[in-house]
């Protein structure tokens, strides 16, 4: 299956996906330009971290508005997958693929340390190889990642499932001492209605090896490489 | 024309920024500040004399990048001099 | 390729820019050699820790740093933060960057080739830093506008768009030199590319790009605007370079030619409003000035820390200790950084140094800073040699062998005599250390004139070292990470209370005499502390440093992941609390688990230096003895508390 790395200016995670994707899961990936309309030939784009444009006016404002992004909405409506991490999760919130979004810290300062998340959903194709309540650990490095979302959207996350991660300790407690940015109801990632965007603010892919402290980050996109089906497709929930 | 865009959060979205800013004035003997919020201010030159198709210029500005309005309440206004 | 560089003035002015535009320096000087950034260092000196003010200094400086660095997306691994009254008119902040290049691309700021032009690259120009008192002296412009804020303001997106850009134009083989506009701006960057090639350049102010109206030709020349670039193309290949800038939403302006007469022609406005030599610009004078030794530092150094009363209980004054804010935990500040963009780093913050990964290579990097100013201050020549001896350890300590040193050289008003004396004195003992050590020191900064009314700095170098590691799995840290293994001290037991930590929380006193350092010693201890971790026979490696054997061993018993308690005997001379908490070079700690022991101990035999078994991991408590009696029973608990909280207390 083929993956492609969004690269908008400002991005800084783009290697590190495109290494670990290459390296580790050794599934051909490219670089997508921001400017790029033709998302073609791909079956998983990924948004990655990083400052695009700075996230001068707001964390992914300007990125959410790009060529790339309009184009995302048709690629995964004709079978596609998207994945948004950090930035990217902000870009996917801002271009509306995603519902609610994400504000400064509540402890007004950047925060890079590790977090504890708790599987909600394994019914998406991020998240198959995963047992519903599994811990996951992985770093986290941002300075906006306070999700909000107001009554009604977060009543029709819960409806559809669309909740997939929540801050949590060590042992899958949802607890406040737990939630690194304030995030209403410790809401660490999110899909859409569909299942076939994925936003959360952790980088999975400083999760994905051994020696960078874990792999528990490599299940989300071994989960998406196991859910693509043989026609090309992805299986749904 | 000039234009002069203000952006706030929105009334019930708790602002952070805003709670310690009032917190330091507090520390400051201004103990008495009632609501305080932060916002930022945004201003924009447009071409023409009109002051109406300014406005819906930047009101469609506002509704396509500048505003999230999940978050964010805006108002805009002439700059005058 | 690694450089540090300080940022101190600016970042008293305006703690926040000042930092960050420090931050954007020190990439800068990087990536314009051809290397891509991959660890960032700062090393940070703050006065009083209680006084608010300096609450304001580092809760800027590092949220600076913070936003620049993470921004940017070059990951922070490592640096100090420790305090002393003397910097409380001077804080210090120093910035160390390591980028990764092949040898054979390294780019270098020249201008040759007749023809070839010069590009103008990055931000528009404005009227930033351009000093006040040189507007008001109204040479140029009689109309003396108002005061001009001299802060700088940093644009690390821009700084990140450059990166990629520069990177990319190199990498394309159309760029021939390439140069930052820091200081000085334009000005410096014309004369000192041509200087360097023994060329000369032609350059049109007017097609400058600029963000300010009605800037005269001084200003332009001398605007000190950050994130931009001189870069001298190939003839021929100017749309190539153009069309590189412009994908990364970058101005890439033509302003000029290089030419052979090696003078600098600038023109405005159709004329010529300067020409002069590029050597006369570049070249820089030479110095001769008195020395002298400071008054009364005999006395200080003759002070004799024994002569004071013993403490009560060593347990409660090692608590103590490491809620010392330069001893306790830095958390509060690292976890504003950015550690981990790059997916390199196999040693987060918090052990002795960081370790980086080289992809597409077994290999790693270690690197660490130090630099304890107290001590160069008794003693300018040993102390300054015992900062690069600990900050080479630290490297050992992860396993890394020492390639390369950089150093920054912070101190007061080179225009007095004692202050001259400690900065000869300082560079004399740095090269001692690298002479002995064999290790090359390649790039450094100095900085002067921090002082405030009459009142200097602590002579402060502070020492960046950059070392290899074989085997990236080969690594260690320096925490104990299970119960049972055998703890082993390598190297003397010299040490001295005098200049130390204890001392200061104590006696508020920077007195005393240092410890001895024998720098063949200290060079065989680290070959064997490398050996040892090389041969996968250690489980834990930490130098012993500020607060001693003592804070050394209670961090090595909290700062990992799991707590994990020991008990050792310290058969050494003297005071319970000078065997504790003397401080000296040279010592490390190691743990060894019990099947290695005997490897461990054949390769110890090899390796010709003092060393001995002084106990074992395990239980929750930190137990040292000590003739014959416990000096030390407490429990981790307390230890880690605080440690925890020493630091954050002062800043949260």
């Amino acid at each position: 299956m083929k993956f492609g790395v969004v690269v908008f200016p400002g991005t800084w995670s783009d290697c590190d996906f495109h290494y670990v994707v290459s390296e580790v899961l050794h599934q051909p990936v490219k670089y997508v330009w921001h400017r790029e309309r033709d998302l073609s030939g791909l079956d998983c784009v990924i948004l990655p971290g990083g400052f695009s444009y700075g996230d001068y006016l707001r964390a992914g404002a300007v990125a959410g508005r790009s060529p790339v992004v309009e184009a995302l909405g048709d690629f995964v409506a004709n079978g596609g997958v998207a994945l948004g991490s950090c930035n990217g999760f902000q870009i996917l919130c801002e271009s509306g693929l995603l519902p609610g979004a994400l504000m400064r810290n509540e402890c007004l300062q950047y925060r890079c340390e590790t977090t504890h998340l708790v599987t909600e959903n394994v019914e998406t194709p991020f998240t198959r190889l995963l047992r519903p309540g599994q811990v996951l650990t992985m770093p986290i490095s941002h300075g906006e990642g306070k999700y909000q979302a107001d009554a009604e959207t977060l009543a029709r996350l819960k409806k559809h499932h669309q909740i997939v991660f929540r801050y949590a300790t060590a042992d899958g407690q949802v607890t406040r001492a737990a939630n690194p940015n304030g995030s209403i109801e410790n809401i660490a990632g999110i899909v859409n209605e569909e299942g076939t965007v994925l936003g959360l603010m952790p980088h999975p892919e400083r999760a994905s090896e051994t020696a960078m402290g874990g792999t528990d980050g490599l299940l989300i996109l071994q989960s998406v490489l196991g859910s693509l089906v043989e026609d090309g497709g992805f299986l749904k929930r | 024309m000039r234009l002069r865009v203000l952006i706030r959060l929105k009334p019930g979205i708790m602002d952070v920024q805003g709670t310690a800013i009032q917190r330091a004035l507090a520390g400051l003997g201004f103990g008495d500040v009632g609501d305080l919020r932060v916002g930022k201010v945004i201003e924009v030159d447009v071409p023409g004399d009109s002051v109406d198709a300014a406005r819906r210029r930047v009101d469609e500005m506002c509704r396509k990048l500048l505003v999230n309005p999940i978050l964010e309440d805006y108002a805009v206004e002439p700059v005058v001099g | 390729m690694f450089k540090i560089e300080s940022h101190n003035h600016p970042s008293f002015i305006e703690p926040f820019q000042g930092a960050a535009t420090g931050v954007g320096g020190i990439l800068r000087d990087i990536f314009t050699m051809g290397a891509r950034p991959i660890a960032l260092l700062d090393s940070l000196r703050f006065g009083d820790p209680s006084d608010p003010k300096t609450r304001h200094l580092i809760q800027g400086v590092v949220s600076g740093i913070s936003w620049y660095g993470n921004c940017f997306g070059c990951p922070t691994v490592g640096g100090e933060i420790a305090f002393a009254p003397e910097y409380q008119g001077n804080p210090l902040v120093n910035v160390m960057c390591v980028g990764l290049v092949r040898a054979d691309r390294i780019f270098r700021a020249r201008a040759e080739g007749l023809g070839n032009p010069v590009f103008y690259v990055g931000n528009k120009t404005g009227r930033d830093g351009i000093h006040g008192a040189t507007m008001a002296s109204a040479t140029f412009d009689e109309h003396a506008e108002e005061r001009r804020p001299t802060v700088q303001v940093g644009d690390p997106f821009t700084e990140k768009l450059l990166l990629e850009a520069c990177l990319e134009a190199m990498a394309s083989g159309a760029v021939i030199g390439i140069q930052d506009m820091g200081a000085a701006g334009l000005a410096c960057c014309t004369s000192e590319m041509p200087a360097r090639s023994g060329t000369g350049l032609d350059v049109e102010l007017d097609r400058v790009p600029r963000r300010e109206g009605g800037m005269t030709p001084y200003e332009l020349l001398l605007s000190e605007s950050q994130e931009r670039m001189l870069l001298v193309a190939e003839r021929g290949r100017e749309d190539e370079v153009r069309r590189i800038f412009e994908k990364w939403e970058l101005d890439a302006v033509a302003i000029g030619h290089v030419t052979d007469d090696r003078h600098l022609t600038v023109r405005a406005g159709g004329e010529i409003v300067a020409r002069v030599p590029v050597d006369a610009l570049a070249d820089g004078p030479r110095y001769e000035k008195p020395t002298a030794e400071p008054a009364g530092l005999a006395e200080r150094r003759a002070w004799n820390p024994l002569a004071r009363p013993e403490p009560g209980d060593c347990g409660e004054a090692l608590v103590t200790l490491l809620a010392s804010p330069t001893i306790a935990s830095k958390r509060w500040a690292f976890r504003q950084y950015d550690q981990q963009v790059g997916i390199n780093t196999l040693v987060l913050p918090g052990s002795d140094a960081a370790v980086l990964r080289v992809k597409g290579t077994r290999r790693a990097l270690a690197v660490s800073t130090d630099g304890n100013g107290r001590q160069v201050s008794l003693d300018p020549r040993r102390g300054a040699a015992m900062a690069v001896a600990e900050a080479a350890r630290n490297v050992s300590c992860a396993g890394g062998r020492p390639l390369g040193v950089t150093d920054c050289m912070n101190f007061g008003s080179p225009e007095r005599p004692e202050i001259l004396w400690q900065f000869a004195e300082a560079i004399e003992g740095i090269a001692d250390a690298c002479r002995a050590l064999d290790i090359p020191v390649v790039g450094g900064n100095v900085s002067f004139y921090n002082e405030t009314s009459g009142q200097a700095i602590l002579p402060t170098p502070v020492i960046g070292v950059v070392g290899v590691l074989d085997d990236a799995e080969r690594l260690a840290t320096q925490w104990f990470r299970a119960a049972g293994h055998r703890v082993a001290l390598l190297g003397p037991d010299d040490v001295s209370l005098g200049g130390s930590e204890y001392v200061w929380i104590r006696e508020r006193q920077v007195a005393g005499a240092l410890a001895p350092l024998d720098l063949e010693v200290e060079r065989r201890v680290q070959a064997a502390v490398q050996a040892a971790i090389g041969s996968d026979l250690v489980t834990a490696a930490h130098d012993c440093a500020e607060g001693g054997i003592a804070v050394a061993l209670a961090e090595s018993c909290v700062t990992g992941p799991a707590r994990v308690g020991c008990d050792v005997t310290l058969e050494a001379a003297g005071r319970a609390d000078h065997v504790l908490f003397g401080e000296g070079p040279s010592r490390v700690l190691l743990a060894v688990e019990p099947t290695r022991t005997r490897a461990f101990e054949a390769l110890m035999a090899e390796a010709a230096i003092p060393w001995r078994w002084i106990g074992t991991t395990g239980g929750d408590r930190l137990v040292i003895r000590g003739g014959g009696r416990v000096l030390v029973d407490v429990d981790l608990n307390r230890i880690e508390h605080a440690w925890r909280g020493g630091f954050e207390r002062h800043v949260a």
